[in-house]
């Protein structure tokens, strides 16, 4: 039964309590927030992401080989379960970019000469395709080219065959194959630095001497085929003509990233909108709790008017829902601008010609059902106690609460505690339970800004190590073909240059007993000096003269370890298959890489001393020059600069990582203030009594403020360490959650970010302080007083 | 300049309050003037409404009047702020109020240590709960303890900090006769062996039996004035 008198009077006590109400909603505003925009991010990610492959015709599975005649295509296309097949050129080249000092590596690739591509078709946003046979004209990446200010009517540089060829733009275009656009062996994606050029398929045939052949080429499938039998049998169809192994989407460095992006969000909506809203919850508890007791007379009276049990229940029911709904509304237009916001930060970083932000009702729903379920369930003991009270026992005072004389705080002990503490001290043991939920509250607010700022100190620590220690190479040549180690010399007499550094990748497929992993081992000095293997714990690792060091990673997917022999089946050249012991292992964060002395190498490929890129050292003030003459070397494939990968990766992080480090400290911030605030208010109104009674005695404003805040503090300052330690958990747990074979993050949390994150609630518990002090001002000591309790 | 023992502990002088409800203006005191003498017993009687309490809260510095003056000793209250107020009362006053108002979380003697840490000249808690003849029950919670000894408890409270003044509103109110005399018993040895001027506020005319002196309020003014030529022992009171 609802009548109307109920009705206004829930509205007039949700007036009243409108600041723990809105404090409550704040708090659940946020979970929900959080929930909502982690949901519909996700969903829009995803919706985007399957009607581009979609429309854009994004292979299944891709392969690149050295060289394989045309013909092959006709194979593969015969192969059951291929739907489409497409063949193409793909070669890396050093691009001048007019006005741009750094040598900027691309990727050229071929466009079919008298065809629509059957796969992987650009989008044209601006200009159009070159025409067939134009083998000047060229359709750039978008991004590369609005990095570079590049447009239709301009040209560019590129050395294509080891000679500079002057092209002309004719446009600019997207590709499902390059929405994360990262280039070969970088850390973070740089538009300026790496762009993708089409070219028609007869040019660059002609240029590489590839005519009536391909070495690159993608396969899309039927619905319900399993990519891994293509790959077998590609594998098997490009083995004699030098392939390097097929791979699955999956793989696909873009949709890599994408969908990895997309599992780290997946991650996001379960650990953080669950603290917030169990924090939620347990303030209603609180809250509710508080008013039933308040309220116990009017309970009485509207039983004994002849109100039923549960028409007493649905009316805390109902206010309740209000509070959740008042909270889902806040965390509903929090999450859909937190979602619209985040979709379109991930929309510049990712690169798609559409963005189709359409929340379905899925995710708010979800929220919805998941944060009133939370309330209710936080609800339910309040509710069953008003709903329970027998009506003449209602109409009476509570018994008056019994507190002992704990150990701690006895009556002959702890001398030294003057009175107003004994009080603090006793309440708290009174309920201890709810001691320890406050308490719980705010550590989960320090848990959760420890956690954030892991993320800060982990890319700190990446950053220090990746390139402070390991990397102090300043620039790397790379080559598109292996080539001759005299190259290490002529290099060295480059102007500018002061040390060298060889390096030899070779593409392979490392197999252990029924495990295998595709997987370049990489030939360097015994001793590196300028690109450096290093262990993830701070050291540099010395190659022995033979045998194979891997990375941990690389050990666990093989599942071998040091002593274990691994089958090395080389990729290239007379494509060799050996026998390699493991020598030592390593930690990193990223990919899970195989080394080896760069002449041990060399004996197991059988051939002479080649290099496949050069890392120098270089002397800063005649880098312009050696720039210049990077330009002109033919044979380069790309130069990999230092200094631009730091600025590069400190950009990102600086623009992604603020806004969620300020997102975290507002939702952090909050939920201490929540949890403060509600505590303090309650505490107010169960003690209004006893504070006027001590203003009378001639305590001041001062001394009942520490009466009524040093629970608080002192719940706040237990809270502090308990904090840390959960936050340092999720931290490890959400570290764990978010490991990939391509990419950990070291588990490190500084000190400062434990300092930084107690201060922040600290802050936050003292705003809620003050304003609950502010209330105590107006505290009506005579009316307090006459009334009974 | 007079000694301090011929002075009036409070000098009262046309106190007005009003209160503003709403639209509705309540004149709880109309101009009242009362002279406290130190040592002197008052009690003060009247219907409920009557602006007893109003005039008892002003008195003790809960309260501020809304016109006249009001004096303790040499000092005027009307013109202090509330930190000198709060002043007043820690060193100079005692309530005690119907309802007993001690915290539910201290002991018997901790209730009254409240008091004594922060007093200037305070006696022992233990002599205070002696002197209103609680001294076996130091270390119970008021959960434990009775109407009455709850109330003996507040008074302790109240007078371990040795006030000039004593202000007890409706003390017995929520007690039977009994419990009430145990109560009135130790308000009248306090202000015998401690000499504290006291007021009393009651509707129980019996009470004022046991008065030097005695007041009956209404419509916000004293009404009439006595005193007693002979005051009866509260033993002897009964109703």
């Amino acid at each position: 039964m609802v009548t109307r008198a109920l009705t206004r009077k829930l509205l007039r006590d949700l007036w009243r309590l409108r600041g723990q109400v809105l404090a409550i909603a704040a708090v659940m505003g946020s979970g929900v927030g959080m929930l909502v925009m982690a949901l519909t991010t996700v969903e829009s990610l995803e919706s985007t992401m399957v009607a581009y492959y979609d429309r854009y015709g994004f292979a299944h599975v891709f392969a690149r080989v050295e060289r394989a005649p045309e013909r092959l295509a006709e194979r593969i296309r015969s192969l059951p379960g291929v739907q489409a097949v497409e063949t193409r050129v793909v070669r890396p080249a050093v691009l001048d970019v007019p006005g741009f000092e750094e040598p900027v590596t691309g990727e050229l690739v071929s466009l079919p000469a008298r065809e629509p591509p059957r796969l992987n078709r650009l989008v044209v946003r601006e200009g159009r395709l070159p025409r067939p046979g134009a083998t000047d004209e060229v359709v750039l990446s978008e991004p590369f080219a609005k990095a570079h200010g590049l447009v239709p009517g301009g040209s560019l540089r590129a050395i294509i065959d080891g000679r500079w060829r002057e092209l002309r733009i004719v446009g600019t275009a997207l590709s499902p194959e390059y929405v994360y656009a990262i280039a070969p062996g970088a850390l973070m994606p740089d538009d300026r630095l790496f762009g993708v050029l089409w070219l028609d398929r007869d040019a660059l045939q002609a240029a590489y001497g590839l005519e009536g052949a391909f070495n690159d080429v993608s396969v899309s499938l039927l619905r319900g085929t399993d990519p891994q039998t293509i790959i077998d049998r590609l594998d098997e169809l490009l083995a004699p003509y030098g392939g390097f192994g097929a791979y699955a989407r999956s793989d696909q460095t873009s949709h890599w990233f994408l969908s990895n992006e997309i599992a780290q969000l997946r991650t996001l909506a379960t650990i953080l909108p669950t603290v917030f809203l169990a924090v939620a919850a347990f303030l209603t508890h609180m809250v509710l709790a508080r008013l039933v007791a308040v309220e116990r007379s009017e309970i009485g009276l509207l039983k004994a008017f002849g109100y039923g049990n549960r028409d007493v229940a649905l009316h805390y029911v109902r206010f309740v829902l209000a509070i959740g709904a008042i909270g889902v509304l806040v965390g509903w237009l929090l999450g859909s601008w937190l979602g619209l916001y985040t979709t379109r930060l991930y929309a510049e970083f990712f690169h798609f010609p559409f963005l189709l932000y359409e929340p379905g009702p899925r995710g708010y729903v979800i929220a919805a059902l998941v944060s009133l379920g939370a309330t209710l369930a936080g609800a339910l003991g309040s509710v069953r106690d008003a709903a329970s009270l027998p009506p003449a026992e209602s109409m009476r005072p509570p018994s008056p609460p019994v507190f002992s004389a704990t150990s701690l705080v006895g009556a002959t002990g702890a001398r030294a505690l003057d009175q107003p503490t004994r009080i603090i001290l006793r309440q708290i043991f009174r309920w201890p339970g709810r001691a320890f939920l406050t308490s719980a509250g705010i550590g989960l607010a320090v848990s959760v800004l420890v956690m954030s700022s892991q993320w800060l100190d982990a890319v700190d620590l990446m950053i220090d190590v990746y390139f402070g220690e390991a990397q102090v190479q300043d620039v790397t040549v790379a080559f598109a073909q292996p080539r001759s180690s005299d190259v290490v010399r002529d290099l060295a007499r480059l102007p500018g240059v002061l040390t060298t550094e060889p390096a030899r990748a070779v593409s392979a497929i490392l197999r252990a007993g029924a495990r295998e992993q595709r997987e370049a081992v990489q030939g360097v000095p015994a001793r590196q000096l300028l690109s450096r293997v290093y262990d993830a714990g701070g050291r540099a690792v010395d190659l022995p003269p033979d045998g194979l060091v891997i990375s941990t990673m690389l050990a666990r997917i093989l599942d071998v370890s040091i002593g274990d022999e691994i089958t090395v089946e080389v990729l290239e050249g007379r494509r060799p298959v050996v026998r390699v012991p493991v020598v030592g292992t390593f930690e990193t964060y990223i990919g899970s890489p195989a080394y080896m002395e760069i002449g041990a190498l060399s004996r197991l490929l059988r051939e002479r001393p080649s290099v496949t890129s050069v890392h120098l050292r270089i002397d800063p003030a005649r880098r312009e020059e050696l720039f210049r003459t990077l330009k002109t070397l033919p044979r380069i494939s790309a130069v990999t600069l230092r200094e631009a990968a730091i600025r590069t990766f400190d950009e990102t992080m600086a623009e992604t990582l603020t806004i969620f480090v300020t997102l975290f400290i507002a939702f952090a911030g909050t939920l201490a203030f929540g949890v403060t605030y509600n505590s303090a208010r309650i505490a107010v109104s169960e003690r209004g009594r006893e504070l006027a009674t001590l203003r009378v005695l001639g305590f001041t404003r001062g001394e009942i403020s520490y009466i009524l805040l040093g629970e608080t503090g002192l719940l706040t300052f237990a809270a502090l360490p308990l904090g840390c330690a959960v936050g340092w958990l999720l931290a490890r747990i959400t570290v764990i959650g978010m490991e990939t074979e391509l990419f950990r993050v070291p588990f490190v949390v500084d000190r400062s970010s434990f300092a930084w994150a107690m201060i922040v609630v600290l802050l936050a518990t003292a705003a809620s302080a003050l304003i609950v002090r502010a209330r105590l001002d107006r505290l009506d000591l005579i009316a307090v007083l006459k009334t009974r309790e | 300049m007079a000694r301090e023992s011929d002075l009036p502990t409070l000098r009262a002088r046309g106190l007005k309050k009003v209160y503003r409800t709403g639209e509705v203006e309540v004149h709880a005191l109309r101009g009242v003037d009362l002279d406290l003498m130190p040592r002197e017993l008052v009690v003060l009687l009247g219907p409920s409404g009557s602006g007893k309490s109003t005039l008892l809260n002003i008195l003790g510095g809960l309260d501020t009047p809304t016109g006249g003056e009001l004096w303790f000793r040499d000092r005027e209250l009307t013109r202090s702020d509330d930190r000198a107020l709060t002043r007043y009362r820690r060193d100079h006053v005692g309530f005690v109020f119907q309802f007993y108002n001690l915290i539910p979380s201290l002991t018997a003697v901790e209730n009254v240590q409240l008091v004594t840490e922060i007093a200037r000249r305070p006696m022992p808690p233990e002599e205070a709960l002696r002197l209103v003849g609680l001294g076996e029950r130091l270390h119970h919670f008021p959960a434990q303890l009775s109407g009455g000894e709850q109330q003996r408890v507040a008074i302790a409270r109240a007078i371990a900090k040795r006030p000039e003044i004593l202000l007890c509103d409706e003390p017995t109110g929520a007690l039977d006769s009994r419990t009430g005399v145990l109560v009135l018993e130790a308000i009248e040895r306090i202000h015998a062996e401690l000499g504290t001027a006291t007021i009393l506020i009651t509707h129980n005319a019996v009470i004022a039996d046991m008065a030097d002196r005695v007041l009956v309020m209404g419509d916000g003014l004293i009404q009439s004035e006595r005193r007693n030529a002979t005051r009866r022992r509260a033993r002897e009171l009964t109703w």
